[in-house]
């Protein structure tokens, strides 16, 4: 049996990493609430911001703050691009169209970091000392401070713009009806950008924090996006607080599934909690049943 | 003539037979063959996805697991337990269909996105077990020692043998497949596709024909995964990974959703290709991405659609344009 440190370090790293998985969530929720696409892209900019980072430096040889800015600056750059160039044309066509062309994205994402980075595994450095604080037997990582407290930033950031400001309503009013938005004289288009925009400054930013603890390569986007996407349902899709608060459920599970069962099985944790939520409660633990829209 | 238009499918389904049988003797060496074997396991996972995305407008990201899934069960029973390869063959393809029956019936009550996510779970949990369970499945080094396909004592075991076998099977089940959506099942997967609700009123019970047709194409990529197991003999989890099921949804997306020709074009192209384009091949992955996003902008009916345009503008360019006989060469009487 594990004990009660034991236990606690477990917990520690869940929350660190699900505090990532949540941040990939929100980004899928801003692109959600404006467009109703879930854009299985998302995990790419996750992928980016770690991937940047680490060859601003190596590269650019530039100081960590100005990486980290860079990085996230660039992937928001590349989401912008992403709905100009793809998303725009093909407006208003089925689901599955759309599921079909952020797929493409997303490999043209990933092989494109392939061929540009290559396959190797990096690691980029702390933010702040890498000396663990120890609490109750368990090790705190300094950087694990830093993500938790990102995250909140973040979703503080969001609730913020969306409650306070004239952007955040018009994105929000986008989701409720586009055809009244627009008429109300919103610029849909702008909105849909500039949540694109939102959602991969919110993964990118998701990568970097998250690229010192765990290491990061070009073909991590796929489960973290995964990971996200189940967050996502577990808080109930289109609800910021439930995506992050899903985040961190799924990285605690997942932290002690793999310390109390098994390490391999570790990644299998979040879907089959995806899926058992998919089948019995697909409006997720915090989200109110919906009838469908029509 | 009316009986020859009405059965021109036949005309079709001769012609590709005529050219499965002669293939062999133009190809310059085995290696080819080999190619066309494995364009024909790509042949039937896109035929039976493709009743599933393109005719009934449902996703399935997870193909490559209902695939492996019957690779790995033919491949264990057969080496490991000492089945023989008929029994094997007939238990994987069973499980297959019994799994997809189960995951079908929860998750087709889901619609467009969250479908899409839930075979992609299903496939990646699947991966994973393919990888961890190592005394069952050898783990990510592969699975070795899996016997040659056999039945009643005859063993194929030559790649020319195995060659006619595969497109035999291929042909079986495209004319099996061509006749369903040519059938009052087909027109109700269309009209599920169109719009679920006129579907539901038209008298369509839709959940029954969603588990239907998931069920089939489930056993479409259970039939490629076992002759695939009993063809290379060896098998790795890589092979059914979640690349691969994005690769066979490239296929269809290629071909044309909805066009069982357009599945055939498709798999077919994309087993070539890469071979073709094998100095670059690390640029194969852009090649996928590339193609996916540009189909759906550009040419959302794949190559059938592609084909069929082609084809209409090389007429129109022989036939002078006025509407009378522009309608009368496109529909002779």
């Amino acid at each position: 049996m594990a004990s009660a440190s034991q236990l606690l370090q477990y917990v520690i790293s869940g929350v660190t990493v699900g505090s990532t998985y949540g941040l990939t969530a929100l980004g899928f929720t801003m692109i959600f609430n404006t467009t109703e696409i879930i854009n299985f892209a998302q995990g790419e900019f996750v992928m980016l911001g770690g991937m940047l980072a680490v060859f601003a430096i190596r590269w650019g040889g530039v100081p960590l703050p100005a990486a980290v800015a860079l990085s996230v600056l660039l992937a928001t750059a590349i989401g912008v691009v992403i709905d100009r160039l793809t998303i725009r044309p093909v407006r208003g066509r089925s689901v599955i169209a759309l599921i079909i062309i952020t797929i493409g994205v997303s490999i043209l994402l990933r092989g494109g970091a392939m061929l540009l980075f290559g396959k190797d595994t990096y690691s980029l450095q702390a933010f702040s000392g890498g000396a663990p604080i120890l609490i109750g037997g368990a090790a705190l990582l300094p950087q694990s401070l830093w993500v938790v407290g990102i995250t909140l930033f973040t979703l503080l950031g969001m609730k913020f713009f969306f409650d306070r400001t004239i952007s955040g309503k018009a994105m929000l009013a986008c989701s409720c009806d586009r055809k009244a938005a627009s008429l109300m004289g919103i610029n849909v288009e702008a909105m849909v950008t500039l949540s694109f925009a939102f959602s991969a400054l919110v993964g990118s930013l998701g990568g970097v924090i998250l690229a010192p603890i765990t290491l990061t390569s070009f073909d991590v986007g796929i489960l973290l996006g995964l990971k996200g996407f189940a967050a996502c349902i577990l808080g109930g899709m289109g609800n910021p607080f439930g995506a992050v608060a899903g985040g961190v459920l799924i990285g605690v599970l997942e932290s002690l599934g793999a310390g109390l069962l098994s390490s391999g099985y570790k990644d299998a944790v979040a879907f089959v909690i995806l899926l058992a939520l998919l089948f019995v409660r697909p409006t997720g633990l915090f989200g109110k049943r919906m009838t469908e829209r029509v | 003539m009316s009986f020859l238009q009405k059965n021109a499918h036949l005309g079709g389904l001769l012609a590709l037979a005529v050219s499965v049988l002669l293939a062999p003797r133009f190809l310059p060496n085995e290696y080819y063959l080999t190619i066309l074997i494995v364009g024909g396991f790509h042949v039937l996972l896109t035929v039976g996805l493709n009743l599933l995305m393109g005719f009934t407008g449902q996703i399935s990201l997870g193909h490559a697991a209902f695939y492996g899934l019957s690779a790995y069960t033919t491949g264990i029973l057969t080496a490991t337990f000492h089945w023989p390869v008929p029994a094997g063959f007939a238990a994987a393809v069973g499980l297959v269909v019994v799994v997809a029956w189960l995951i079908g019936i929860p998750t087709l009550k889901l619609k467009g996105h969250y479908l899409a996510m839930g075979t992609l779970g299903f496939g990646v949990i699947v991966f994973i077990v393919f990888n961890e369970a190592t005394d069952l499945t050898g783990g990510p080094s592969g699975f070795t020692g899996i016997p040659k396909l056999s039945a009643a004592g005859l063993v194929v075991s030559s790649d020319r043998q195995f060659y006619y076998v595969v497109w035999g099977v291929v042909l079986l089940l495209f004319a099996l497949a061509q006749n369903l959506v040519r059938s009052r099942v087909g027109r109700a997967l269309r009209g599920i596709h169109t719009s679920e609700a006129a579907a539901a009123v038209l008298g369509v019970d839709v959940a029954k024909y969603k588990v239907f047709v998931f069920v089939l194409s489930a056993f479409y990529a259970a039939i490629a995964g076992a002759l695939y197991a009993h063809y290379v003999t060896f098998i790795s989890p890589g092979t059914f990974s979640f690349h691969t099921s994005v690769q066979l949804v490239t296929m269809v997306v290629l071909g044309g959703m909805a066009s069982l020709w357009g599945a055939v074009a498709g798999a077919l192209f994309l087993t070539v290709l890469p071979e073709a384009l094998r100095a670059i091949e690390s640029y194969d992955i852009l090649m996928y991405g590339g193609i996916l996003v540009l189909c759906m902008i550009f040419l959302p009916g794949g190559l059938a659609e592609g084909f069929r345009k082609s084809a209409e503008a090389v007429r129109g360019l022989f036939v002078p344009k006025s509407p009378s006989e522009g309608g009368k060469a496109r529909s002779p009487r």
